[in-house]
């Protein structure tokens, strides 16, 4: 039950996270450009996600249980600690926070000026292909999330609802307002889920590589909240850090 | 062969990202749990102990200031 409830809410999360991003792209095509060519890159490249899931999933339903968590344990943890050291970095001031509103006004920008072309079927190549590819793009790492998690847990059906129920609230929140969602607390939810790929992920790893944890799946309720402790140190440190250097003069810095 | 390039590069990114350092630093630490676990010691700690050292040596280096 505790471990079905963790596996929903991080893949629910991750693909929230992404979602958001793959809406922003798509309303910025539609809305500057075309929507039917929007939408049409939309459901293209919801197929190509289709056919990745459809290939990968049994495959992966194959590999030793061992060498799966090792393999995906190890990619998680590596992805984790990306998510974790940017989300570290835009807490603690040290690079710009995820702003959606700017990106849609910088994505809008960009498709009002590019010319427009007929191709096939598609009204509008450029609209077609910047949503195809912000659905692609983002949805990798959503189906990505979706089958480690899933596949490691033995549950790759709950961690399919929780993908497909986090996509659908974003885009009719997306479609309802017809705007960015950039309300959602989106750099927050990026370091939660940092938080939360790299404990899975060096949980699984190390069982993977042969290691036994201490309670077994239980370890999971230290791992998690000592991984946030830690990282929400980092964040002070380097806010205090930089508060030193603001404060000492030009020259005396290390 | 741009195209191959940028395919390349796409994964790169998706999976290594900003810092190389610390994909090669989750893959030693897999392969030290690895090695240390046909024996009888405890190795759970190793993976969250260079999680430890890792993320705050990668972030060290993405703040310190640029060498002149």
């Amino acid at each position: 039950m505790g471990a079905g409830v963790a596996l929903f809410a991080a893949v629910f999360l991750a693909c929230a996270v992404e979602a958001v991003e793959a809406t922003t792209i798509v309303l910025a095509a539609g809305t500057a450009r075309d929507w039917r060519s929007a939408l049409t890159g939309v459901a293209a490249g919801l197929l190509v996600l289709a056919v990745v899931v459809a290939v990968l999933g049994p495959a992966l339903t194959l590999i030793p249980l061992r060498g799966l968590r090792l393999a995906v344990g190890g990619l998680l943890l590596v992805f984790g600690l990306q998510w974790l050291r940017k989300a570290i970095l835009r807490a603690s001031g040290h690079k710009a926070l995820h702003d959606e509103a700017a990106i849609y006004q910088k994505q809008l920008a960009g498709a009002q000026t590019a010319a427009r072309e007929h191709r096939g079927a598609v009204a509008d190549w450029y609209a077609f292909t910047l949503s195809f590819k912000g659905v692609v793009l983002e949805g990798l790492e959503v189906a990505f999330i979706a089958l480690t998690f899933g596949s490691n847990q033995h549950d790759i059906p709950l961690a399919a609802i929780a993908a497909v129920s986090a996509v659908v609230v974003i885009a009719a929140a997306g479609a309802a307002i017809r705007a960015p969602l950039a309300r959602v607390p989106e750099n927050t939810l990026k370091f939660v889920v940092g938080i939360l790929l790299t404990s899975f992920g060096a949980f699984w790893g190390a069982e993977g590589a042969g290691a036994h944890w201490p309670g077994s799946d239980a370890a999971l309720l230290v791992l998690v909240p000592c991984v946030a402790v830690f990282a929400v140190g980092l964040v002070a440190a380097l806010r205090t850090r930089s508060a030193a250097a603001d404060r000492a003069p030009a020259g005396t810095t290390a | 062969m741009t195209r191959i390039r940028a395919f390349a590069a796409f994964w790169y990114d998706f999976v290594i990202g900003d810092d190389w350092r610390v994909a090669a630093g989750v893959v030693i630490a897999l392969a030290v749990t690895g090695a240390v676990s046909t024996t009888t010691t405890a190795t759970w700690w190793i993976v969250p102990a260079a999680v430890a050292i890792l993320l705050p040596w990668s972030l060290w280096r993405a703040v310190r200031p640029p060498r002149r």
